[in-house]
């Protein structure tokens, strides 16, 4: 493995955002560092797993598709996430299994047909400059990313990436991992925060209603509408807000809170969706509708459990493991 | 928020508790939250992932690999049973943070003036003459939320927030005042700013001010200001209906 890293791709053209994504940032959100890392979790797993990746190498997130990319050399590498009608020299390129490219490939990404987010991985992993311990790139903290800076990437940009020796198997993920992001979707919810200070009518409605997906929808969070919930708590005192909260501001309007969101906030929370919930979250397209199932800990921890023991087993955590 | 029994652990997902200590903001509630964050530390070791305090609560993020929820809760609730607050003078650093208070690095000076019917020189004066207690940081890498301001001085945000408040301004919103350590939207009152660079990613703790720090803002002259490395670049005035 070299540590400068070799010549991978080059940016021949960009669209909305593209963002180099490692695991994400941990042991650092005191300081009002967010925690980044992949939106959707699950196909960024599988990318780096189809790439013959270990967990937390740094792969790329394309959103809504536009970018072009020239491969510089013989590379190995793996599609997942959305359908973003993605080409290799003009030809349908497959997803969620292993590819390879050869020197002078274009790899195109077009526009979205299932799912927001596609997920690149190549065999070695992207260099991305670490910073607080991670190449998660966050835009808004100016962090992560191939420069440090939280730069997304440019048109011209050269993507470095680690030289490998091993050439991966070639893998392909199972259908029923490969998911069709279009249907509507049913989000775990683990119940917590102030939910014991919503109505029960807004109970009732919160895990029973059809939210739709809204426009305003980031990396920060996704905003839903939906029938008006009402909490007896308006404002709290700013407190910690982990992942998948979802947060009911006075407009009763909840906003499931993502990988880049403020690291405190003071809106009364029905609880979190988890972790693989966020995930099939961030692939909605604006207009969707979700529902939200309460969820038991024991069903939801085990699931995510499998989830990992997929790709890592489960000796890795902790804060000082830039694999979490 | 009546009738709760404090403290009391709420569940936060997956890998993380809520503990909830107090249900007021006090400058005593650092002590306790400074010496339940210490012994989170010692007692989870590596499984820990993340502690994040603030006002009156500490999220305590774990590693759900290693750690069950059940098994965390029950480290929690032993350490909450033995808990005891931190030494009041051990725990905080003294910072000093130059300040040029002017209507060019804080446009809402007179708006605060005439909110707290005080003149600007008043407000300058009331705003320099205590120690803030860090609470939290939050909202962008090494943005502090510092109390408790003079009751005099206490207004409201802007209707409309800025969508560009420089890197270093100084601003006071509600109970609090904070200092802006990178140039972001935003809708506290600026009063002034800062030359002192806040977050710096080759520091080693990266964050000037941590939790539990005593901060004084020292007024300072342009000149003063200036030598010490600050931007006078003048603020723009609050932009249009799409910042929130």
């Amino acid at each position: 493995m070299s540590d400068s890293g070799l010549n991978g791709f080059r940016v021949a053209r960009t669209g909305p955002l593209a963002l180099l994504q490692d695991a994400g940032r941990f042991g650092v959100r005191h300081l009002g560092v967010t925690q980044g890392g992949p939106a959707d979790l699950h196909a960024w797993a599988w990318a780096n797993h189809l790439a013959g990746n270990p967990w937390g190498a740094a792969a790329l997130e394309i959103t809504f598709g536009g970018l072009v990319l020239i491969a510089d050399r013989d590379l190995t590498i793996a599609l997942t996430g959305a359908d973003l009608s993605i080409t290799c020299n003009r030809h349908p390129a497959g997803r969620w299994q292993t590819l390879n490219l050869r020197a002078g490939d274009t790899l195109a990404f077009g526009t979205p047909i299932n799912g927001l987010r596609a997920y690149l991985a190549v065999a070695g992993g992207f260099r991305g400059d670490a910073v607080l311990g991670s190449a998660a790139c966050v835009v808004r903290e100016q962090i992560g990313g191939f420069d440090g800076r939280g730069t997304p990437l440019r048109e011209g940009d050269g993507l470095t990436v680690y030289g490998t020796s091993a050439t991966p198997a070639q893998r392909m993920a199972p259908h029923s991992e490969q998911q069709d992001y279009r249907l509507p979707a049913t989000l775990d919810l683990l119940p917590g925060a102030q939910i014991a200070s919503f109505t029960g009518r807004s109970l009732f409605d919160a895990f029973n209603a059809e939210w739709q997906v809204d426009q305003r929808a980031d990396r920060m969070g996704v905003r839903l509408t939906g029938p008006r919930l009402q909490c007896s708590v308006t404002s709290l005192v700013s407190e910690g807000i982990s992942l998948g909260a979802v947060q009911v501001p006075p407009d009763g309007q909840p906003i499931a809170l993502l990988n880049d969101r403020q690291t405190i906030g003071g809106y009364p929370r029905l609880g979190n969706l988890t972790p693989l919930a966020a995930s099939r979250l961030a692939q909605c397209m604006p207009g969707q509708t979700v529902r939200f199932r309460a969820a038991g800990i024991d069903r939801t921890l085990r699931q995510y459990r499998q989830f990992r023991e997929e790709f890592c087993g489960l000796s890795h955590g902790g804060r000082d493991s830039p694999h979490l | 928020m009546k009738s709760l029994r404090l403290p009391c652990l709420e569940r936060a997902g997956l890998d993380g508790w809520m503990v909830r200590l107090f249900d007021r903001i006090e400058e005593n509630n650092l002590l306790w939250l400074a010496a339940l964050a210490g012994e989170c530390e010692t007692e989870f070791g590596d499984t820990l992932v993340d502690l994040v305090p603030s006002y009156t609560t500490l999220l305590v993020v774990f590693d759900p690999f290693r750690l069950t929820p059940c098994d965390a809760r029950q480290k929690l609730i032993a350490i909450l049973a033995r808990l005891e607050p931190a030494d009041a003078g051990a725990t905080s650093k003294q910072h000093c943070l130059p300040t040029w208070y002017d209507p060019r690095s804080g446009p809402d000076l007179q708006r605060v003036a005439e909110l707290s019917g005080l003149s600007v020189n008043a407000v300058i004066d009331a705003h320099s003459a205590r120690d803030y207690r860090v609470f939290a940081l939050g909202f962008a890498p090494g943005f502090a939320f510092m109390g408790l301001l003079d009751t005099a001085l206490i207004c409201p945000r802007l209707d409309t927030p800025r969508q560009h408040v420089p890197a270093g301004s100084v601003a006071i919103a509600g109970q609090q005042s904070a200092a802006y350590p990178a140039a972001t939207p935003g809708g506290w009152n600026l009063i002034g700013r800062t030359p002192t660079r806040l977050f710096d990613r080759d520091r080693d703790g990266f964050s000037l001010l941590q939790v539990g720090d005593r901060v004084r803002f020292v007024p300072v002259d342009q000149a003063t200001f200036e030598a010490r490395g600050g931007d006078t670049k003048a603020v723009s005035q609050p932009g249009p209906a799409q910042a929130r």
